[in-house]
């Protein structure tokens, strides 16, 4: 008797653990599936962003928090990527209608058979840094040889190789040491020059302590080099569409200029109210403290405006720039990223085009004329 | 005549069972004694958790700051604050909210919350792991000819590494939609946790089914019992034994397939995801990245703890289990 009472209570046990961890799971699973609302004539849209949600995604987090995408009739289901899901490939493979990734990286997709359009160039100017200790001698590309130089690998490193061709460095000298999600091999002396970008990881450096002072590190620790101002910089976060479908499905046109209407509304109000930006950011699962999260958005807003031409145009000169780069860039074991120019369809300004135009008279800055960055203090730890 | 048979039937293991495990009734402890045993466990356990605690404390205090470095390789780690945070600094972080926003919670509620979303996944993952591993596990103790045909491929379905896996399972699942069920994220994780859990299960579900003796089998066979009366009374009983360490097997891999898959598919709220979170944090506070490492490695035992659980319910069948 005792002993199938104690059985019993286990196997309740057992069961209340299991409808416990049950209940946890469908709790977090109905947040994302929340997509099919009582307004059934919103179009469904996904779209692909190339890393967790942070600063970087501001513009796209603000349009859907304040409902800029439903205004234009749309329902967008933002998805994170994760360490192996690659935008562009989801894209292509017909997962979702638009996603966020770097030029190069697409050119390389697409030269493997891709068939994809960059509708909107929201990024106007690279955010890649290269930074060293102040006292390493390494203050320009030309003292990469033989060093060890940091980068994440996937395709962020052509930036490296591009302004080392240039300059006509010999890439197979340096040695690529593939850094992970933070700076501690670049602090403890691992790498000699670490890839960093303005908005992320050359923030996680200032907001890291110096053993030495026990304060924080200072820019003056550090050098830093731009690929914006080499022959190396590219154009990175860029929105990309399904070519195929923009030339013979209409309704997906139509989707496109409105989304891209609302999106370009969404930056426009991560550039005036920065603060607000980043923490709807926060609300939207981004895990970093309110310092960096800040500085995050204040410095992705310096990468989008001013847009002289208006936010998202697509620079041909810029585009040329990184297609002369990606065919120069050879990499540490000699490998090419694309052979060939890439098709006249892998980018078009007529949809940003449609949707600035839509949006002019509305009363809104969409070239950035009176853009001014804040000051952004960074807290220890980025809290 | 037939009715007989029946009841012998349904009788003879459980002869035969209370035959072999009387010894060993008769020899366990009384209560009280086994009660302290169980204290001392406990108390073994603890001392190995301040043990490391110490190991870590003394080798970060005397060790090289840039650790151990033999033939260009470290085989010790540096005992910087950065790749070493000292043990308290570690568990005070955890107790200290996840930022400086106002809505923030403190830290090891966040990673109990994050490691709770992941075990429920992985318990998924683990059930269906277990209804597909013993399934196989069956179809090929029945006919010889299948277990030619399936273990090699049960096997080489290991091999497939998860990096190239997890993004097909995700450009599957998120074309499914039948009716008014849709493909949600944490099954595409789920998924993959029980392409993991599975395969010790069916390997060691199937030795365990193939286990008992001939003399056993032909034994049912007088009782002229079928196929199922013959699995349930003589296969399954014997089974369990191999079994038990199996489902442990397949719980840790689930768990470990379901951290994976998270990091490896972006899902959001589980311990994976806090993890990579953390761990690009981990320059400027470098002890918060060591909390949801606490989270995976707590959340793992609790998983092996569970199925230990459920060798309690079936302890009447565990007479030849060997430690695993």
């Amino acid at each position: 008797m005792n002993h199938s009472r104690r059985r019993l209570a286990t196997v309740g046990g057992l069961a209340l653990a299991a409808t416990l961890a049950f209940t946890a799971c469908s709790a977090s699973g109905d947040g994302s599936g929340d997509t099919n609302g009582a307004e059934g004539e919103l179009t469904p849209v996904k779209l692909q962003l190339q890393w967790l949600p942070q600063g970087q995604f501001a513009g796209y987090f603000a349009a859907q928090e304040l409902g800029y995408f439903e205004e234009e009739g749309l329902d967008v289901e933002i998805i994170p990527s994760g360490g192996d899901i690659v935008p562009q490939d989801a894209l292509a493979n017909g997962d979702v209608d638009y996603a966020i990734a770097w030029v190069p990286k697409v050119l390389g997709s697409i030269e493997q058979g891709a068939n994809l359009t960059d509708i909107a160039q929201i990024f106007q100017r690279s955010g890649t840094l290269q930074v060293s200790w102040a006292d390493s001698g390494i203050d320009s590309v030309a003292d990469f040889e033989g060093k060890k130089i940091g980068s994440w690998g996937f395709g962020n490193e052509w930036e490296i190789f591009a302004a080392m061709a240039e300059e006509g460095l010999d890439s197979t000298t340096v040695q690529i040491i593939t850094q992970d999600f933070n700076m501690n091999a670049f602090l403890q002396g691992d790498i000699d020059a670490a890839q960093a970008m303005t908005y992320n990881e050359y923030a996680q450096l200032l907001e890291s302590a110096n053993p030495d002072t026990g304060e924080l590190y200072q820019p003056e620790d550090f050098n830093v080099i731009s690929y914006e101002d080499t022959a190396g910089a590219m154009l990175q976060d860029a929105i990309w569409a399904d070519t195929e479908r923009l030339e013979t499905d209409e309704e997906y046109q139509e989707t496109t200029v409105a989304f891209l209407k609302a999106v370009i509304k969404g930056w426009i109000y991560a550039a005036e109210n920065p603060e607000e930006a980043s923490e709807i950011t926060i609300a939207a699962g981004s895990g970093w403290g309110p310092s960096h999260e800040l500085w995050m958005v204040n410095e992705t807003n310096k990468l989008i405006w001013p847009s002289p031409d208006g936010i998202g145009i697509i620079d041909e000169a810029a585009w040329d720039k990184t297609v002369a780069g990606a065919l120069a860039a050879v990499n540490e074991s000699g490998a090419r990223l694309i052979t060939e120019e890439p098709p006249a369809t892998a980018w078009s300004n007529e949809w940003i085009q449609q949707a600035l135009d839509e949006l002019e008279g509305e009363g809104l800055d969409l070239t950035g004329e009176g853009f001014e960055p804040i000051d952004v203090t960074l807290e220890e730890g980025g809290n | 005549m037939r009715e007989q048979t029946e009841t012998a039937v349904t009788d003879a293991p459980d002869v035969a069972m209370r035959d072999a495990s009387a010894p060993a009734r008769d020899t366990r402890p009384p209560r009280r004694a086994r009660g302290g045993r169980r204290l001392a466990t406990w108390l073994w356990g603890l001392a190995g958790i301040v043990a490391i605690a110490l190991i870590w404390e003394v080798y970060k205090l005397l060790g090289p700051a840039d650790g151990v470095v033999i033939g260009g390789a470290r085989v010790l780690p540096r005992t910087t604050d950065l790749a070493m945070p000292h043990v308290w600094d570690m568990a005070g972080r955890l107790a200290e909210p996840v930022t400086r926003s106002a809505s923030a919670q403190p830290l090891w509620l966040v990673i109990v919350l994050a490691a709770l979303t992941t075990l429920g996944i992985a318990a998924a993952g683990w059930l269906v792991g277990l209804v597909v591993g013993v399934g196989l596990a069956l179809v090929m103790q029945r006919w010889r000819i299948a277990e030619w045909g399936l273990l090699p491929w049960i096997v080489l379905s290991q091999t497939v590494p998860l990096i190239a896996f997890a993004p097909v399972v995700k450009s599957w699942g998120s074309r499914v939609e039948i009716g008014a069920f849709e493909w949600q994220d944490w099954m595409s994780v789920a998924l993959i946790a029980s392409y993991l859990a599975f395969f010790p299960i069916a390997v060691g579900a199937l030795k365990g089914l193939q286990s008992p003796d001939v003399i056993h089998e032909e034994l049912m066979q007088t009782y002229a019992a079928g196929y199922w009366q013959t699995l349930v009374k003589l296969r399954f009983p014997a089974a369990v034994p191999y079994l038990l360490p199996a489902l442990r097997l397949g719980a840790a891999n689930a768990v470990v397939g379901a951290v994976v898959a998270e990091v490896s598919t972006g899902l959001q709220g589980g311990i994976g995801r806090i993890l990579i979170q953390f761990a690009g944090q981990a320059s400027g506070d470098p002890a918060k990245a060591w909390g949801p490492i606490f989270g995976a490695v707590v959340l793992g035992l609790v998983a092996a703890g569970s199925v230990a659980l459920l060798g309690v319910i079936l302890k009447n069948y565990r007479r030849t289990e060997e430690a695993a």
